[in-house]
């Protein structure tokens, strides 16, 4: 139409030879098509299923399951309904693929670094392990986790135990009194060296420093004294089984049920993040200002830690805890990890770690060495270079394969069946499609849920994506 | 116009697994596709030369000895539990012979028929010995490996919730699986049916380690399935092993067989073909049970040498004996 002649002067062809026309008439027998062969081959199905009396509706939802699930995240037993078993499937998949993404991601771009790193024994234990991860199969690495976790553990009757710990009082005062008075010591001398040479801060800090010194060395050996001496009055005190047991069975933990009160611990968690997050924002207007860092990480740790402890010492410690005991057969009460999970979780992410580091090499060395070598002029040490320049540029470039590698792990977490995992897939594509013999209704869901899964996940990557991309001026 | 035509018959190609009709196409296609374990000693399982045998096994090559007069034109399917009714449900097998327990839900949800029984089983349990429990009701707290998508894991509910004891049940996608679980240690004990438990004890590593408990919980009867709405099909199923019932019960064996076509017995004339017509109403020949016979021999020669005493399993014939003998395999007369 460049041309800008009126349409009226188009030469006369006839409908046929119309290329407009004829590229609608594909696409409306194209579609037509499709539509057609979706339909026949729905209403097919539906018709035979009918004649043979399968259901085709989801009446088996609500009737009762008649199985057991050995990991529940929700109240499940063997009089719960089909619907909740898939909701117990679908939590365990969800449980292991978040843990898994979490994991892979952390050794992933520590390997993916170590790829990169100048000391030759970092650099070939990364190459090792990548190629090795990769190249082999995930469902052979998954029967592997799951007997070398199981062979080498003891039966419940011969658990290994881990024993509790307590401190004594003067062990726990003379460990307080090393501690304490090491640090003063070490902060004076610290403080020695920054005062002008002459002043009397000078000359009297190096006296504090030897003080603290002294003190911490009489504690220390007071305390070890006391260690080695009388009963009961050590350093440490042996307090009997922790409630901690380890056997083929899992790891059993005491389980924490909390009483009245604890919401004060959840205040006193609200408090410390507020305030982390107050104090990397006044460090930051501060570093603007006059270029002086703060130790933020540090602070928030300790505010995260102790401010919810805090709380919990002056709510009078509501907290309970359910031990378990070894009865007949296998331990009873407290809390378990099962041998299952753990060698899912294990053979995922570091099968899917193997992708990422490679992913993440890429990235970094996709970003032009001149980044770091300007940085370095600023005089960024390493680490700062490769968190504040090298990473952010990477991650552009990083991003979209990692999604790919999320979404493999969490469809790969259906192997769980091979290794008696209750994901979703062996509890409701196996056991319930089994039970109820609603094939096409059971995959269909089950196609479903891993498709919004996926979907879900791309998203919520792409939206961070768009946070890393270009910010063109 | 033309492809959409075309479409369309590709989809109900896909989406019908033969309606009716399955003795019309097994015999134009040739063989006969027959879904079968996995591996399961006694009842299928392919021996070291690729060649499979089994109690389960022997009663396909007996339709295709009827059909065919060729046992070797049946093309073994091994299926996992999981998959078995599906893959019958959508036509992948014709027959389904797979020590599969005849359930009510089966039959009526699953679309399902099921033939003769051709073993009465039921379910039970194994244990090492060194846990010192003589009975199934000392196993409170145990965790149980069990195979998924059985009828097993519902019983191993209802054992326990009825005997109100607690348990761990640990589900596997294969029977191998579930074993190997359960010789690393990590179950206290192991679950299926009895018949089974004899073979897959004999996997173990320490196979003396381990005792078969003496309760039976379970009525598992095991039947080859086929799809409903076919009934010269069923007709065809349920007959191959009526016949193979009926010629035990006659004397006539795999050895004998064209001695007794002279037999003056009206019976066994019946039966082997030499008086009247009783194939022609199944769709197949006159001889149909005397071919089954000769290739694949009667019911108690094939559970002798598959399960029974010239076997390495070594199961008694129990309730498997002919109901003249004490046991339940019963067949209607063929007239």
């Amino acid at each position: 139409m460049s041309g800008g002649g009126p349409a009226a002067q188009r030469p006369k062809v006839p409908l046929l030879h119309d290329p407009r026309f004829r590229g609608l008439l594909v696409q409306a027998g194209t579609a037509l098509a499709l539509v057609s062969l979706v339909w026949v081959a729905v209403d097919n199905a539906a018709t035979n299923m009918r004649a043979r009396g399968i259901p085709t509706n989801f009446d088996f939802w609500d009737r009762v399951s008649g199985f057991d699930v050995n990991q529940t995240l929700i109240s499940y037993s063997a009089v719960s309904t089909y619907g909740q078993a898939f909701w117990v499937g679908l939590l365990n998949t969800l449980l292991v693929a978040v843990i898994g993404v979490v994991f892979a991601t952390l050794i992933g771009f520590t390997l993916g670094v170590m790829r990169l790193s100048t000391n030759w024994a970092a650099r070939s234990f990364a190459g090792l392990y990548v190629q090795t991860l990769r190249n082999v199969p995930l469902l052979l690495q998954l029967l592997f986790w799951y007997n070398a976790i199981l062979n080498p553990l003891p039966a419940p009757r011969a658990s290994l135990a881990m024993p509790s710990v307590a401190l004594s009082w003067p062990g726990a005062g003379s460990l307080a009194l090393t501690l304490g008075a090491g640090a003063f010591a070490v902060f004076v001398a610290r403080f020695a060296r920054a005062q002008s040479p002459g002043s009397a801060a000078a000359m009297l800090a190096p006296v504090g420093a030897a003080l603290g010194w002294i003190v911490a060395i009489v504690a220390l050996v007071f305390g070890v004294s006391a260690f080695m001496g009388a009963p009961g009055g050590g350093l440490l005190r042996w307090g009997g089984p922790a409630g901690v047991y380890l056997n083929n069975r899992g790891l059993l933990l005491p389980n924490p049920s909390f009483g009245p009160g604890a919401g004060w611990v959840l205040v006193g968690l609200a408090g410390a993040v507020a305030a982390s997050v107050a104090f990397a924002f006044w460090a930051r207007r501060r570093q603007a200002r006059t270029g002086a860092q703060s130790p933020v990480a540090l602070v928030s740790l300790a505010l995260l830690i102790l401010l919810p402890l805090i709380a919990f010492v002056a709510a009078g410690s509501p907290l309970t805890m359910d031990y378990p005991v070894l009865r007949g057969f296998n331990f009873q009460g407290g809390l378990r990890v099962n041998p299952e999970f753990v060698a899912l979780l294990l053979g995922l992410s570091l099968y899917t770690a193997a992708f990422i580091a490679e992913e993440v090499r890429a990235g970094v060395q996709s970003v032009a060495k001149g980044q770091s070598e300007a940085a370095h002029a600023l005089g960024l040490r390493a680490a700062p270079t490769l968190r504040l320049v090298v990473l952010p540029q990477a991650l552009r470039v990083i991003l979209p394969p990692l999604t790919n590698q999320y979404l493999n792990l969490t469809k790969n977490s259906s192997l769980a069946v091979f290794i008696g995992y209750p994901d979703l897939v062996q509890v409701f594509m196996g056991t319930v499609l089994n039970q109820t013999g609603a094939a096409v209704q059971v995959i269909a869901l089950t196609m479903a849920v891993y498709l919004t899964i996926s979907l879900a996940t791309a998203g919520l990557m792409a939206l961070y994506g768009r946070h890393t991309a270009w910010a063109e001026r | 116009m033309k492809h959409l035509l075309i479409a369309g018959g590709f989809a109900a190609f896909l989406a019908t697994g033969a309606a009716a009709g399955t003795l019309d196409s097994v015999k134009q296609k040739g063989f006969l596709a027959c879904g079968s374990n996995t591996g399961l000693a006694g009842f299928g399982l392919p021996d070291d030369k690729g060649v499979w045998a089994g109690l389960d096994v022997d009663f396909c090559r007996g339709v295709a000895a009827a059909i065919f007069d060729d046992p070797t034109k049946v093309k073994f399917i091994p299926l996992t539990a999981k998959d078995r009714f599906t893959a019958l449900q959508s036509g992948e097998v014709d027959v389904l012979a797979r020590n599969g327990t005849w359930t009510q839900s089966r039959e009526a949800e699953l679309g399902l028929n099921f033939g003769a029984i051709n073993y009465f089983d039921g379910q039970g349990f194994m244990t090492r010995k060194k846990n010192n429990i003589s009975s199934a009701l000392e196993l409170n707290g145990a965790s149980v490996c069990v195979q998924q998508g059985t009828t097993t894991e519902l019983n191993l509910a209802d054992f326990f919730r009825t005997n109100n004891m607690k348990y761990e049940g640990i589900a596997f996608a294969t029977a191998d699986e579930a074993l190997k679980a359960y010789d690393t240690g990590r179950c206290d004990a192991f679950t299926t049916d009895v018949s089974q438990l004899y073979s897959e004890r004999l996997k173990l590593v320490n196979p003396e380690d381990t005792i078969v408990l003496p309760e039976v919980i379970s009525k598992e009867p095991l039947a080859p399935a086929v799809r409903q709405g076919d009934s010269q099909w069923f007709n065809v199923i349920r007959w191959t092993h009526f016949a193979m019932l009926n010629a035990e019960e006659l004397g006539v064996t795999k050895a004998n067989v064209d001695e007794m076509t002279k037999s003056q017995a009206p019976d066994v004339r019946r039966l082997l073909g030499v008086e009247g017509d009783f194939g022609k109403g199944l769709g197949l020949s006159k001889d149909w049970a005397y071919r089954i016979v000769k290739h694949v021999g009667n019911y108690g020669e094939v559970f002798d040498r598959t399960v029974g005493e010239n076997s390495k399993l070594q199961i008694k014939r129990g309730l498997n004996n002919l109901w003249s003998k004490g046991g339940l395999q019963y067949a209607p007369p063929v007239r």
